[in-house]
């Protein structure tokens, strides 16, 4: 099973309004990091390198927090979604 | 505008904040249960073992009304490779009877439930908000602000049960981000199967359960376990492992979590299974050197939030209950004195280092660092233990004599006498 159809079990209430996740400067990713390991340790593949540039698919986030303390570099701004939106188990 | 101000403020409707809430509601304080998930547990995620003992202490007979799946009558522990399994189980019908030793529990539903407790009892619930800073005054704490209009909420003391994350516990500067060698990335997933496959697949009478823990190529050799464990109508499966062995090996851990799933040892338990949710969560694992400062002027710090997590014993919902009853107790207590000060709120430090919470963590405060230190335990033990076995088990054709002498070639091979010696050595001193 593909991380995309895992996501799609679990059920999120988007906020259109704005990221909850912010990598604070693209150029440290590509010019400073060589493995870019947020795009893989990422439970949730959030994080992908398009050739120049990280993108940020923060509607799929689980919000573990992984990515805030796992960027070596410390430029992912992690924060809570707005309250009410993001992730909502059913299980848990 | 005259501020509304309660007793006593709780952010995060976990397990210790619940406690947290449902104890002072209990002993008739006003407080306020804030929560950022649309519902108690939205966001919550665990392993899913909860131990009654503790439980028991906040709800008396809770396993009448609780929403839990099975009591746990047997506990596995499994070396995993790639095709064999070693396995050290204990079942015992001491399990079966009240008051229970553990159950497995699905957080949605529990944390929701128990909440419910605390509102039963007088507590204001508050979802769909999310805690962005405390308030201070003379540098106090003295509120919470939300991300909600005119979201200021003032009380006598604010309790932190704001999980892993805890915004709060940064927030007042009690503790800086975990680091990623401190602190355990986990993924889960739920596995629909009927109840009468489950019971048949793991020998169940009615609503017993098991509970198995994985070491080795559940992880990949990383520092960390998986585990499987039996609910109602489902299967709770999943790994977790150290977040800066993530960093450095680039495992993914969906693939993990697949790769654990395709080994034919799980594949025999959750055949004909149907996945039925993805989630991921950290565990703090630094352990008593990691533990924060618990409290400051007019704030207390509980649960996971405060890193009290026993991950020798992979143990954390007791310690988060436990710890946020006591904290409810101290806020009781200053709110009799009048005195929410730091000299009041010390009581905390004291109440958890007289209880299990801390003697536990002090017990094992140098297990992280070890375990951490020898990646190879998780890795080259399983597989060893498990070849020897084959060795000893195969008949063909060799003597007895003969097949000790390989066992100990192969060993020897796979790991230096010496190294088992101080390996064994450094064991006993992490757990002693």
């Amino acid at each position: 099973m593909k991380i995309e159809e895992k996501l799609f079990l679990t059920p999120f209430k988007p906020d259109e309004s704005a990221s909850h996740l912010i990598v604070r400067f693209q150029e440290v990713c590509a010019q400073s990091c060589e493995g870019r390991p947020c795009t893989s340790f990422c439970p949730a593949h959030v994080y992908e390198w398009e050739g120049d540039h990280i993108s940020v698919a923060y509607n799929g986030c689980l919000e573990c927090g992984a990515c805030g303390i796992g960027c070596p570099f410390g430029n992912i701004e992690w924060r809570y979604p707005r309250g009410g939106f993001g992730v909502q188990y059913r299980y848990g | 505008m005259e501020e509304e101000k309660f007793d006593a403020i709780v952010v995060g409707a976990g397990p210790a904040g619940a406690a947290a809430a449902l104890t002072l509601a209990r002993a008739g304080l006003e407080v306020a249960l804030i929560e950022r998930g649309s519902y108690p547990g939205a966001k919550n995620v665990m392993g899913g073992i909860l131990y009654g003992h503790h439980m028991e202490q906040l709800v008396e007979r809770f396993w009448e009304k609780a929403p839990l799946e099975r009591h746990i009558s047997e506990r596995r522990f499994w070396l995993l490779d790639g095709d064999s399994v070693t396995s050290l189980a204990y079942k015992s019908q001491r399990f079966c009877a009240e008051p229970y030793n553990a159950f497995t529990v699905l957080r949605a539903k529990f944390d929701r439930w128990l909440a419910g407790k605390a509102e039963e009892a007088g507590a204001l619930l508050l979802c769909d908000t999310v805690v962005t800073d405390v308030i201070r005054r003379d540098g106090k704490v003295v509120g919470i602000r939300t991300g909600q209009e005119d979201g200021d909420l003032y009380a006598g003391v604010v309790i932190a049960a704001d999980g892993v994350n805890s915004l709060l516990a940064k927030a007042t500067g009690l503790h800086a981000e975990l680091p990623a060698d401190r602190v355990a990335l986990a993924v889960k997933e739920i596995i629909a199967l009927p109840r009468e496959k489950i019971e048949d697949r793991f020998a169940l009478d009615g609503n017993e359960g098991t509970a198995i823990e994985v070491f080795g190529e559940a992880t990949a050799g990383m520092f960390g376990t998986g585990f499987i464990y039996t609910n109602g109508e489902s299967l709770s499966l999943g790994l977790g492992a150290v977040l800066s062995d993530f960093v450095k090996t680039g495992l993914k851990p969906y693939d993990l979590i697949e790769r654990f799933k395709a080994n034919p040892m799980v594949r025999r338990l959750i055949a004909g299974g149907e996945s039925k949710e993805y989630m991921a969560h950290l565990i703090p694992e630094g352990g008593y050197d990691h533990v924060p400062p618990l409290y400051t002027d007019g704030l207390m710090v509980a649960g996971d939030a405060a890193g009290l997590v026993n991950s020798v014993h992979i143990e954390g919902s007791n310690l988060a209950m436990t710890s946020g009853r006591l904290a409810a107790e101290t806020a009781i207590e200053a709110k009799e004195k009048g005195d929410f000060s730091a000299a009041t709120l010390a009581g905390y430090q004291r109440r958890l280092e007289e209880s299990f919470i801390m003697a536990d963590l002090k017990k094992y405060r140098r297990a992280p660092a070890f375990f951490e230190s020898h990646p190879d335990l998780f890795g080259s033990y399983p597989e060893m233990v498990n070849a020897a076995l084959s060795e000893l088990i195969t008949v063909d054709g060799l003597t007895k004599a003969e097949k000790q002498k390989r066992i100990l070639e192969m060993v020897a091979r796979s790991r230096p006498i010496w190294n088992m010696a101080g390996d064994l050595a450094g064991i006993w001193r992490a757990l002693a």
